[in-house]
């Protein structure tokens, strides 16, 4: 358990030191990210250890947003100025991507593999 | 006896032990409910624990700074939990070999909609370009999208709430949109939950086929390093 936070505190930190390095605006862990995901590409293996260490946090993901959605009671004033275009943009805008994205993949993929995948 | 309560007050509003308490037990309380109702989307443990958090700090005039110094050790863990999705990625990797051209385009086109229509959007309803970033990554798996948010100058914990409403819409509205469009193959409907609502959508997608949860998941890890890497070149075009 140890050596598996040792090497995801270690992915972040190298991410976070590529973000500084190279000035990019990407997310630190996003890099850390990519960063373990190459190493798996590379070892061609999820190491037992860590795979259990990765589900127990990933388990507990939700509890970790709280603190930061709490912070939504500093802009309760201006949520309620612009609640409408804000629900507006979310509703449409989320309707829109399932469209997008659902009607393109089965455009692109055809009709045999519906078949197959439905029988399966 | 009066003193005594008040000095256990004093210790306790002090102490960043009370608020990290308060944020765990909330937490619990409300996912607990979430399960004990079958998993009703719009019970989101997350979003009720936040609602309830929200209204004690207003009651007790206790304003976001002091709660923070406690839920901070909560709030660090998101780094770690980012970098540990690589491994479901790395899972889903057998599903991306099906198919790859077509799930990258329509990945991408999914990607690109979901932040441009959330932008373009509010931008009409005369949204400052502060809360137009803070809302643009709004598809995204939460903590990546904070991140986005941060990295852009937006406000990360807006985003973070916007990301959980957005993740409920598409969970709960996504397949009756499927339906009527007649999408009725499974990795086209896995690929749109995934895209557009992360992983509540993924949460309803494992309803749907063990095929739809495969993409769902594929598309939720996927979509957060596109937007990651595409919505910084976005917006310095966008805002010049």
């Amino acid at each position: 358990m140890l050596e598996s936070l040792a090497l995801l505190l270690f992915c972040q930190l190298t991410g976070e030191l590529i973000v500084l390095f190279l000035n990019i605006p990407v997310p630190g862990p996003v890099v850390g990210m990519i960063v373990l995901f190459c190493g798996l590409i590379i070892v061609g293996k999820i190491p037992e250890k860590l795979s259990d260490t990765a589900s127990g946090l990933l388990e507990q993901l939700s509890l970790l947003f709280v603190p930061a959605g709490v912070g939504v009671m500093t802009h309760l004033t201006l949520l309620g100025k612009q609640w409408l275009p804000l629900t507006a943009s979310l509703v449409i805008s989320t309707l829109l991507t399932i469209a997008v994205t659902g009607l393109l993949m089965q455009y692109l993929t055809g009709k045999e593999n519906q078949k197959e995948v439905n029988n399966g | 006896m009066d003193d005594r309560v008040s000095v256990m007050w004093v210790y306790l509003s002090a102490s960043p032990l009370l608020h990290l308490t308060l944020t765990v037990c909330f937490f619990v309380c409300a996912r607990w409910l979430y399960r004990k109702s079958g998993g009703r989307s719009w019970l989101n443990p997350v979003l009720l624990s936040v609602l309830c958090i929200v209204a004690v700090l207003i009651l007790t005039e206790t304003s976001y700074d002091v709660y923070f110094e406690g839920a901070q050790f909560v709030h660090f863990m998101l780094g770690p939990a980012t970098v540990a999705l690589a491994i479901p990625l790395y899972r889903q990797l057998s599903s991306l070999k099906r198919h790859p051209i077509a799930l990258m385009v329509s990945l991408l086109a999914g990607s690109l909609t979901a932040a441009l229509s959330a932008i373009l959007i509010a931008k009409i309803g005369g949204v400052s370009n502060q809360i137009l970033i803070s809302i643009a990554p709004k598809s995204v798996t939460t903590p990546v999208a904070m991140g986005i948010s941060e990295q852009l100058g937006g406000l990360p914990s807006l985003t973070a709430v916007v990301v959980i409403l957005t993740g409920i819409l598409g969970a709960s509205l996504g397949p009756l949109l499927l339906d009527k469009l007649a999408v009725t193959n499974e990795m086209a409907k896995g690929l749109a939950m995934g895209t557009a609502s992360h992983g509540i959508g993924t949460g309803r997608a494992i309803y749907m086929s063990d095929v739809a949860a495969a993409f769902s998941g594929l598309a939720m890890g996927l979509n957060g390093l596109v937007t990651a890497i595409l919505l910084p070149i976005i917006w310095r075009w966008l805002t010049g």
